[in-house]
């Protein structure tokens, strides 16, 4: 039955005996437990993934199995007939190949079972799990790591089962709230205001002055957007400025050329370490007039700031500094907060309608169906028949009765003999779902 | 003819309703019902419209009552076919309401009764209130187009307004539009004023008689044409033509109804009630 009893510092599970079903265990590390280090280690390659995976193939008890690994989790999630046994195998094969002692690895890492580990894997296919909740990358990820565990033939009908289910969830997550739709960081949130500036990016020039690396985070996202724009590098020391426009095959400038430029460029980005302003409001104004009133986007990352706040003053041109992007930002993780209760509650909804079916697949309930099912269409045919012969005294109702009893009883004996143990090598829950569908026990 | 009237003026406030909605809600299919309803509603308003020609036999512009009607016969149209064109969904917001408002106001006018002359049946004349209309509705959404540029930059500069950050389109978009709309109205007005002075010599045998009407449409023509040149040769863009683009709207509606109401001129039938 579903097992849940597991917390992040007891990876030994009741140990089963009889004929109990296997279960949906996950181990695994995230960028909650772990640090960035440890993570780093763990962090599969393709090949040692794909020898993650023979290692779990081989082991007898371990049905299904598949691996996640990004740069924020490496998690695999497994359906086991013996999780105890499953869990050590594991942890001692990461130790050995990643050369990580097994105390580091106990502190970090979680193991989830029954609806937990199911709650857990649909809620990182959504982006609920996620560094940067909402983050659109994951869900490609999970697709991917599927795809490899299923083109390996490691997956089978529950895995499949679960992460089709996990897909479908994330997508109502997306357009049933509004998690994905807000910009979270610094970059996103320049982006997103230079979309309300400008109709589209394509095509526009943005200048860079100054070339730290909180510049270069800043000045990536917005580059993806400005396909066919332009990059303009200005630094104090113009290697560096060269160095950094080669990287974006933008071209470098000098910071006298900042005047200049200001008729020609659209988004501005300014980080420098200068205690004054960079460019005033005597540099733009002018400019204003050469470029015709188009529109000027200062983002202004330094601290001390290097854009004249009076600036904004001027028409067609806006400043934003990094106290008004952190406003946006805020205000935006608040939304994807009151979003992220409606995420979860449908993460929850489908973990319900889940954890049902996953139930049913169980023996006992199976055979428990299976058995009112013939005793329904018994009782259904047997009054049929008793009413076109009332002749029939009571006794021989009762012996008719008995008979069909005794039927359905040795009609069942070699399937649920056959179902409690299929065979120490088969997938118990392949033959349950058959004998579900054949007997069309789920309607 | 009062019962289609009040069919017209609920399909609008459906339509309005239904924009208003989206303003809040930002689902597409909000805006979409609107568009469709409102589509609705012109069909049924070009009916009555075409009804009304037919049955006195000259073109219904002849009394407050039946330019109102056709005020918002002509906004309705052209910002169904301009939204159709640009895309500014948005602008639902403003012209399904004012189209109401202006039927409300036609409902409320009563029909006076005007024995026609057989002046009003010419060509020219036909043409040129049809001309001077659409021009005139291109101007009324250039002028809402130009009122969502002023919100949006506002939102933009205060860093405060979120609401409308998130719910309109972006500055530069909203200027091409705008500019779209006043190019589209002025070429219209331009037609008009010269088919309207085409008219005057066939009737009166002169071009121009310094009649107040006509010399207001020239300033507000004037102020049009210093809209577009400023913007061509000193690059008035963005909020400055946001500015004109409401101002060169005032100053049409003082032509439009002004100049009837407290100066006097010819087309005075035109606003009589």
């Amino acid at each position: 039955m579903m097992n849940s009893q597991n917390g992040n510092e007891d990876p030994s599970g009741t140990p089963k005996t009889g004929p109990v079903m296997s279960d949906i265990v996950l181990i695994g590390v995230n960028h909650k437990t772990a640090p960035v280090e440890l993570r780093e280690k763990l962090a599969l390659s393709d090949e040692e993934a794909d020898n993650a995976m023979k290692s779990l193939q081989k082991m007898p008890y371990v049905n299904e199995a598949m691996i996640i690994s990004t740069c924020n989790r490496v998690e695999v999630i497994m359906v086991t007939k013996n999780q105890t046994l499953a869990v050590k195998a594991l942890s001692s094969f990461i130790s050995k190949t990643k050369n990580i002692p097994p105390k580091e690895l106990q502190t970090s890492i979680y193991i989830l079972s029954g609806t937990r580990s199911i709650t857990h894997v649909f809620r990182v296919a959504s982006s609920l799990d996620s560094m940067m909740i909402g983050e659109p990358q994951i869900l490609g990820q999970v697709k991917e790591a599927f795809k490899t565990a299923v083109t390996k033939k490691n997956t089978g009908l529950i895995l499949n089962r679960l992460m089709h289910k996990a897909f479908s969830v994330a997508k109502r997550v997306r357009s049933e709230t509004g998690i994905g739709g807000h910009a979270v960081s610094i970059s996103y949130a320049a982006v997103e205001l230079a979309k309300k500036i400008f109709d589209s990016l394509d095509g526009k020039t943005v200048l860079l002055v100054g070339a730290g690396e909180m510049a270069e985070l800043a000045v990536e996202h917005l580059i993806r957007n400005t396909a066919s724009g332009n990059l303009l590098v200005a630094n104090r020391t113009f290697s560096v400025g060269v160095e950094l426009a080669n990287r974006y095959n933008g071209n470098a400038i000098r910071l006298e050329e900042i005047p200049e430029k200001l008729k020609t460029v659209d988004i501005i980005i300014s980080s420098t370490g200068s205690p004054d302003y960079v460019i005033t409001r005597n540099h733009v104004k002018p400019a204003m007039r050469s470029r015709k009133n188009r529109p000027l986007f200062f983002i202004d990352i330094a601290v001390p700031r290097d854009i004249d706040p009076a600036i904004n003053r001027i028409s067609n041109a806006y400043v934003y500094d990094i106290d008004d992007l952190q406003g946006v930002i805020n205000e935006n993780i608040e939304t994807r907060n009151a979003e992220s209760i409606k995420a979860e509650r449908i993460v929850e909804e489908s973990v319900i309608k889940f954890t049902e079916w996953y139930e049913s697949l169980d023996v006992i309930p199976t055979i428990i169906d299976l058995r009112e099912k013939l005793h329904l269409l018994m009782n259904m045919e047997l009054s049929k028949t008793l009413q076109t012969l009332p002749h029939l005294s009571e006794n021989d109702q009762v012996a008719f009765q008995r008979m069909s009893e005794s039927l359905i009883k040795k009609i069942l004996h070699d399937p649920t003999l056959f179902l409690k143990n299929p065979g120490s090598h088969r997938n118990r829950s392949v033959y349950l779902d058959f004998t579900r569908k054949l007997f069309n026990l789920d309607k | 003819m009062t019962s289609i009237l009040f069919i017209i003026i609920l399909l609008y406030l459906l339509s309005s309703a239904g924009y208003i909605i989206f303003l809040f809600a930002q689902k597409e299919i909000y805006h979409q019902w609107s568009y469709r309803i409102m589509m609705a509603g012109f069909a049924v308003h070009t009916v009555l419209i075409g009804y009304e020609f037919f049955r006195i036999g000259y073109f219904p512009a002849q009394n407050l009552h039946q330019t109102l009607l056709f005020a918002g016969w002509s906004l309705a149209g052209v910002f169904l076919l301009l939204k159709y064109r640009y895309r500014l969904n948005i602008l639902g917001v403003y012209a399904a309401p004012l189209t109401t408002a202006i039927m409300i106001a036609a409902f409320c006018v009563p029909a006076v009764v005007v024995t026609p002359t057989p002046l009003f049946k010419s060509l020219w004349l036909i043409l040129h209130i049809v001309i001077i209309f659409i021009a005139e509705a291109s101007m009324a959404l250039a002028c809402g187009t130009g009122i969502l540029y002023l919100i949006q930059e506002h939102a933009i500069k205060t860093k405060t307004n979120r609401f409308f950050l998130k719910r309109l389109p972006s500055l530069e978009f909203l200027d091409r539009t705008g500019y779209a709309f006043i190019v589209t109205g002025f070429t219209m007005l331009t037609i008009g004023l010269i088919t309207g002075f085409v008219y005057a010599q066939l009737v009166w045998g002169k071009f121009w008689s310094w009649d107040n009407k006509e010399i207001w449409s020239v300033i507000t023509w004037l102020i049009y044409a210093a809209l577009l040149h400023g913007r061509l040769v000193a690059g008035w863009r963005g909020r400055r033509a946001a500015i004109m683009a409401i101002i060169g709207f005032a100053a049409l509606l003082f032509t439009f109804f002004g100049v009837n109401f407290l100066l006097e001129g010819h087309h005075d039938e035109f606003t009589k009630w």
